[in-house]
């Protein structure tokens, strides 16, 4: 049993590598190794009850693949995932592939709920997300794009669950309708005081919705911190970075770095700190050595006082 | 004017009626000006870059309307002569890099070619082009990378390539479809800074079409909104984002999620339009919008509203008809 107090959910040092070696027979003729991606390398992170925390990062950063180590979609090859609470459930980014075409939403609704002897109707649920009742008895290609959305929260609630894990919920989605599905996760976030674990590669969307943001980068988090001080005061360079890449919609014309080069090979990632090649502030350790996660920074200029 | 397009009509003919895709568009984009279109998805912006260089899928047909390229009308063009003016006078970006190249040639073969189609140069003076088109659009090391092929490049350099290409016969006009969607954010940011100095050193005209209005802020000089296949506003950037005009510029500008760097703020939540856009099979009449509207009353559901000048800009809304 855990403590009242404890985290709903945290995640020691939780690493996940991926085989991408040649097949066998080809690794024999040719002689080559097995080849591992470190899709994610020794994630520590606490997720409090009824808080929303995000993971920020682009493509390949690993944030995709933290979410499904938290709901067991993929197994953690070091360290280890704690769960105190009882359900937790996950939203994908694309409602039209995580449907069943086939299926009324009321059957998709209940799917996750059959074997339960009491449980919610499909109706409160459907209501819940702003949904018609009628609604049930259609197919999902009857829907938009953010009404399916709303299925697919409606699904996740069914088994009235403490954890939502949301991987780029409103990615893709237009942003009148972003609006709407941001709107009903806070709403339903206060009514039936939810966590949220939030996988975005969207800033101003991370902002909106988050109480604390972990900043990824090649598969660590480099930065985490409360979402009011990420944003007003962020630390790590590429934090920084990450931040002067947003276009800027007030147009305020405030002075901004120029953003330089790409995110690197993971395959083949650069010795030291992952981000050196692209950071203003490297020098000859940070080419050298991984910097330690000190004070929820993972940044040899950041400890040093050098920034 | 390089670009005006007058009064486009656009209709994808189907078995019960034809579906209008663009109604009655016009604008027109000036030397070295960056126009962006904006719009959710099924507004009619793509549409719209595709009817201007002639790029339409059958059935899909303008219906009515002009297009002129440097005061010379090119939507009665025949295929072959839209085609010289492809690629030669209009330059094209697409949304995936990826298929926009030919895998099977290196990107020094297809930039060589493509330039050789459209300028009369020797194939040493189209090498020594591809060249300095590689480097004016910022990809390292370029005589090595002239002999690379699409898949080894990230997908960044593949959009700078694309670029380059785009601008291989100096066209007057660039029109980029989504240029930046397909991109990380940091990436993003460098290809909207490319576009955007390529457009002020060549003196090239922009049509940047794109769903994010952060992108329009960073670049154009303009913007049009489109809703429902229908302009419903246009003016100039600066003024669409702080003051817009119509009702739904209004709302999209509300639903937009933004960073607020300030210590201690208090999170609101999103403006927010119920409803979602009209299927092209159902537009309301009079205006598109007005199901949607906050502040409709009975003229907008009997009458389609023409743009009238609000402030800088010009609005599709009956708010704006002098009384």
């Amino acid at each position: 049993m855990q403590a009242a107090n404890s985290p709903l959910l945290s995640l020691h040092a939780v690493s996940r590598d991926f085989d991408v070696s040649r097949p066998w027979l080809n690794r024999m003729l040719e002689r080559e190794p097995r080849r591992l991606l470190r899709a994610v390398d020794k994630v520590s992170v606490a997720v409090e009850r009824g808080e929303t925390l995000a993971l920020v990062g682009e493509s390949g950063c690993g944030k995709s693949t933290v979410a499904r180590l938290i709901v067991g979609l993929y197994t953690p090859s070091e360290g280890r995932v704690d769960y105190g609470g009882r359900r937790m459930q996950m939203i994908f980014q694309d409602p039209y592939a995580s449907l069943n075409p086939r299926w009324r939403v009321k059957s998709i609704i209940e799917e996750p709920i059959k074997h339960l002897k009491t449980r919610q109707r499909y109706q409160d649920l459907l209501q819940q997300v702003g949904l018609a009742v009628e609604d049930g008895e259609k197919y999902p290609h009857e829907f938009s794009g953010g009404q399916r959305q709303r299925i697919s929260i409606a699904r996740a609630l069914a088994g009235e669950p403490d954890l939502l894990v949301c991987d780029e919920p409103t990615s893709a989605l237009d942003v009148s309708v972003q609006a709407q599905i941001l709107n009903l996760m806070g709403e339903l976030q206060r009514r039936l005081g939810l966590t949220y674990v939030f996988i975005s590669h969207n800033l101003a969307v991370v902002s909106q919705v988050a109480d604390r943001v972990g900043v990824m980068y090649l598969g660590r988090i480099v930065e985490l911190a409360p979402a009011a001080e990420l944003f007003a005061r962020p630390r790590h360079p590429y934090t920084r970075m990450l931040l002067d890449a947003v276009p800027d919609l007030q147009m305020s014309g405030k002075p901004r770095t120029p953003v330089a080069g790409e995110v690197p090979n993971p395959l083949a990632p650069p010795p030291g700190c992952a981000f050196h090649p692209r950071c203003p502030h490297a020098n000859e350790r940070c080419r050298r050595e991984v910097p330690p996660v000190i004070d929820n920074v993972a940044c040899h200029a950041v400890a040093e006082g050098r920034i | 004017m390089i670009l005006e397009v007058q009064d486009l009509r656009v209709e994808f003919p189907t078995r019960h009626a034809s579906l209008v895709a663009v109604d009655g568009i016009s604008f027109a984009v000036a030397p070295g000006e960056v126009l962006g279109v904006v719009g959710e998805s099924g507004a009619g912006k793509s549409v719209t870059g595709l009817a201007i260089i002639g790029l339409l899928e059958p059935p899909g047909r303008i219906a009515g309307g002009e297009v002129r390229l440097e005061g010379k009308r090119i939507d009665d063009l025949p295929p072959e002569g839209l085609r010289r003016i492809r690629g030669r006078r209009i330059g094209m970006v697409f949304q995936d890099p990826l298929t926009a190249l030919n895998p099977l040639y290196s990107i020094g073969r297809q930039l060589e070619e493509t330039i050789g189609t459209h300028l009369a140069l020797s194939p040493r003076e189209c090498r020594e082009r591809a060249l300095s088109l590689l480097k004016e659009v910022g990809i390292p090391a370029p005589e090595q990378r002239l002999h690379h092929y699409p898949h080894q490049f990230s997908g960044g350099m593949r959009q700078r390539v694309v670029i380059a290409l785009a601008i291989a016969a100096e066209p007057a006009l660039l029109i980029a479809d989504e240029p930046t969607t397909a991109l990380d954010v940091s990436i993003q940011a460098q290809i909207i800074a490319l576009l955007k100095r390529l457009a002020k050193e060549r003196g090239t005209s922009v049509v940047l079409i794109t769903h994010d209005m952060g992108v329009i802020a960073e670049t154009a000089d303009r913007v049009a909104v489109m809703y429902a296949g229908r302009m419903v506003e246009i003016g100039p950037v600066r003024e669409v984002i702080h003051a817009p005009r119509h009702p739904y510029t209004v709302g999209l500008m509300g639903s937009i999620p933004k960073i607020k760097a300030d210590d201690g703020f208090q999170r609101q939540k999103l403006l927010q339009i119920d409803g979602a856009m009209p299927r092209l099979n159902a537009i309301p009449a009079g205006c598109a919008f007005h199901p949607r509207c906050p502040r409709r009353f009975a003229r907008c559901e009997a009458e389609r509203p023409e743009l009238l000048a609000a402030g800088a800009s010009r609005a599709a809304c009956w708010l704006h008809a002098s009384r």
